[in-house]
């Protein structure tokens, strides 16, 4: 049995400790500078976009949804801005997220977890959570007094606890409403809502999305990025050395001292670091880290110690940037007395650039090139060919024809491939001969079924190509597929 | 899990938990607290899952559940609604004649996906999935009708069958020539290539093509007509065209003429509604385009 230690006396090595430790809670304190500046724009821009783009009216013709960005699950179309997208079209999806994706990588290895600092959902309105906490109950020192005595509840404390909850649960509400209102008319959706006409599922969804965010934002907060989310391990792996990341410049900052010995020590021509060892790092970490430990999991690399060592360095009469966005590379340098320098031009970034602009190219040549008349063909394949009794050979066809565009449109159909073939849809009298014609109403599908007969003679034995053509009378557009034409 | 009373773990540095095996001792690593709340909603949840939902197997039936759900009632109620939701579709098509159900697209396009269905379940185990039938199961993509083509004719073939033993069937049946002794074996094969030579295909050596045209005129022209063109009203086949329902090579139209024929098509009023059998009508009609 070992003799019982006194904690205090041992020296732990990190990275053998539990991989969960109990949860200390976390009190950012309230900063200035660069980089809360940036944050502060960057959630307006983010919340701002969320809130209210769905309000943003888009003017597509009678009949159609006059909403910019609409997702129309029971018709399966989805709308943005100028783009309308069907279900079939969907790979757009696809080249979004690759380009999300890369977009990323590339944010990473320019400047590390970007994401995470800025942009992240859940940093967003967790940083706005802690803006309502800190306005209702008070700065660092005040929330740390105030939990400690959570044993006198006195009225103002338990009013300002419901102050802050009610104000969350606001704040989350607005945002699962925001969402449902990307799938239905906003203002119609909105009033359907006020008077509890809307659908079972909107105030479902809503339901889910507050209590999401009141729970994440509210209370979990730093735990969602150290324990849940998955991504800090991934983005962990794709910094290299490269990529600035929010750095404690160890060469400058140590050795620690007050600023007073510090003085006197630079009297006597004695090296000593800038650091004064004042904690302002640590107390407006949101997840609670100190950053003078070197890069770690929890890191969101927000910036905001850079702003509060900035302002302490400020005060003390020192350059800025004791912390500052820099890498590995930079502070061996400067330990040689080399200049640092920075890379961001790298052949890394340069094939991160390069997936950006040719998925996102593909994309828009796409966009731009896609046809609004489109057909589908699909044979019939029981069976395959069928002899008629005069000896000649037909083939079956499911067509389906597609308008994706704001009008009617009246549609001649041809098959090009067996000699002498004659063409005839079923449920139509063609006037024409083996050109059938059909109406197709706006933005919406035909299915047909269309007979090819061929004569038996002059045609050969086994299977040749058969192509279909399908012609907008009215305007000349032509779309095509192609198909077999099969002998029994 | 409470700390042990003032023991550590000197390496760590962590309080363990008291517990020691073979001089192993367990570090006190709680899991988050999240984690535990969470753990323990689920199991509160299960307990109300029970008491809500049918949950708990008995003897002989189970618990019931204070909500009444059962899955077999939501399926029952899902069909009501579904054909609820068919129904106004399906007075059209009880309404509409035939001919105008072809050229109305939307409707055509339901009867076609109605018949398509009912197809699957009540024609395809003979005529085959796709109407492509078989041996003695026509093949309904064809241009060629046993009874008739038309869109009436379908239908009135579907209703009634054909010597299925309904009032209103079709009757008529291929005789049995050799077996009933109306005809002697030579004869038999000599009208079996004559029949060949109607639609063009080749004859055996020795072949009488006089004698055969004779005894075709002296036993099959009351039914199959002049020439072999058939007559649908007895469901005799066309002879001359390229389709044959039992097969033509020789030994094939030997063991016909033979031993006859008579294929059964049940009858399907009473089984099926009327505008579903108008819907299969339609869904026939349109799989050959039509006649």
């Amino acid at each position: 049995m070992n003799k019982a230690v006194n904690p205090n006396e041992l020296t732990s090595d990190d990275d053998y400790g539990p991989l969960y430790a109990a949860r200390k809670k976390v009190y950012p304190q309230s900063v200035h500078g660069t980089f809360r500046r940036i944050k502060w724009g960057l959630m307006a821009f983010c919340l701002g976009v969320y809130y209210f783009l769905p309000f943003v009216r888009w003017n597509r013709g009678l009949g159609a949804p006059s909403q910019a960005v609409l997702i129309d699950l029971p018709n399966s179309r989805f709308y943005f801005f100028f783009i309308e997208l069907w279900p079939q079209e969907v790979y757009y999806f696809t080249g979004l997220l690759i380009v999300a994706a890369v977009v990323l990588f590339l944010m990473n290895s320019v400047g590390g977890r970007i994401w995470c600092g800025y942009l992240c959902p859940q940093t967003v309105w967790t940083d706005l959570f802690y803006a309502v906490e800190r306005f209702v109950e008070g700065d660092r020192r005040d929330r740390m007094m105030k939990d400690k005595s959570a044993g006198a509840l006195t009225l103002r404390r338990v009013s300002e606890i419901v102050l802050k909850n009610f104000i969350w649960l606001l704040i989350a509400w607005w945002a699962g409403g925001a969402w449902v209102l990307y799938f239905s008319d906003a203002p119609t959706l909105v009033k359907q809502l006020l008077t509890f006409q809307a659908p079972m599922v909107a105030y479902i969804w809503i339901g889910i999305l507050t209590a999401t965010t009141f729970v994440l934002a509210g209370y979990l907060r730093e735990q969602v990025c150290t324990y849940m989310c998955p991504w800090p391990r991934i983005q962990a792996a794709l910094t290299d050395e490269w990529a600035l990341n929010v750095t404690y410049r160890y060469d400058r900052g140590e050795k620690r001292t007050s600023v007073k010995k510090a003085a006197e020590l630079r009297a006597h021509g004695e090296q000593v670091g800038d650091c004064i060892d004042c904690y302002q790092c640590v107390a407006v970490c949101p997840t609670g880290i100190d950053i003078r430990n070197g890069p770690q999991l929890e890191c969101i690399q927000c910036g905001l110690c850079i702003d509060a060592c900035d302002n302490v360095m400020t005060r003390i009469g020192r350059p800025k940037r004791l912390i500052g966005y820099d890498n590995d590379i930079n502070i061996q340098r400067r330990q040689e007395g080399r200049a640092p320098i920075y890379r961001i031009v790298r052949p890394r970034t340069i094939v991160y650039s390069a997936i950006i602009a040719a998925v996102g190219g593909i994309m828009l040549y796409t966009l731009a090139t896609r046809s609004l008349l489109d057909v589908n063909v699909l044979h019939d394949r029981n069976p395959v060919a069928v002899r008629l009794s005069d000896g000649s050979i037909r083939n079956a066809y499911t067509v389906r024809l597609l308008n994706k565009s704001g009008y009617d449109r009246v549609i001649a159909i041809d098959a090009n491939g067996p000699v002498n073939a004659t063409v005839h849809v079923v449920g139509i009298d063609s006037v024409t001969p083996d050109r059938p014609m059909i109406v197709i109403p706006r933005d919406s599908t035909s299915e047909l079924r269309l007979l090819v007969t061929a004569p038996a003679d002059g045609n050969p034995e086994k299977s040749i190509p058969v192509r279909f053509h399908v012609t907008d009378i009215g305007l000349g557009e032509v779309a095509s597929a192609t198909d077999n034409f099969v002998a029994p | 899990m409470t700390d042990h009373q003032g023991e550590f773990d000197p390496v760590s540095g962590r309080s363990t938990t008291g517990h020691e095996w073979d001089g192993i001792k367990e570090l006190n690593t709680p899991l988050p607290r999240w984690w535990v709340i969470t753990f323990y909603l689920t199991i509160v949840w299960a307990i109300g899952y029970w008491i809500v939902y049918p949950a708990w197997p008995l003897i002989s039936s189970n618990t019931r559940g204070v909500l009444g759900y059962s899955s077999r009632a939501n399926l029952a109620v899902e069909l009501a609604n579904l054909e609820t939701a068919r129904g106004e579709k399906m007075v059209a098509l009880g309404a509409t004649s035939l001919a105008d159900i072809e050229k109305d697209p939307a409707l055509l396009a339901f009867a076609r996906a109605r018949g398509r269905t009912v197809f699957g379940d009540n024609c395809a185990p003979c005529h085959g999935s796709g109407a492509a039938g078989a041996k003695g199961f026509p093949n309904l993509n064809d241009d060629d009708w046993l009874w008739g083509g038309t869109l009436d004719q379908i239908m009135q073939t579907i209703q009634f069958g054909a010597r299925s033993g309904h009032a209103k069937a079709h009757e008529g049946q291929m005789l049995a020539f050799g077996k009933d002794g109306v005809l002697k074996p030579d004869e038999i094969v000599t009208v079996a290539n004559y029949v060949r030579s109607l639609s063009g295909l080749s004859t055996g050596k020795g072949f009488d093509a006089a004698k055969g045209e004779k005894i075709f005129a002296d036993n099959c022209v009351a039914c199959h007509g002049d020439g072999g063109k058939g007559n649908p009203e007895l469901g005799a086949p066309n002879l001359t065209d390229k389709i044959w329902l039992y097969g033509s090579d020789e030994a094939t139209l030997i063991e016909t003429i033979s031993q006859g024929r008579a294929g059964v098509m049940p009858a399907w009023e009473g089984r099926l509604d009327p505008a579903t059998i108008k819907a299969m009508a339609v869904y026939v009609h349109s799989l050959g385009g039509g006649k």
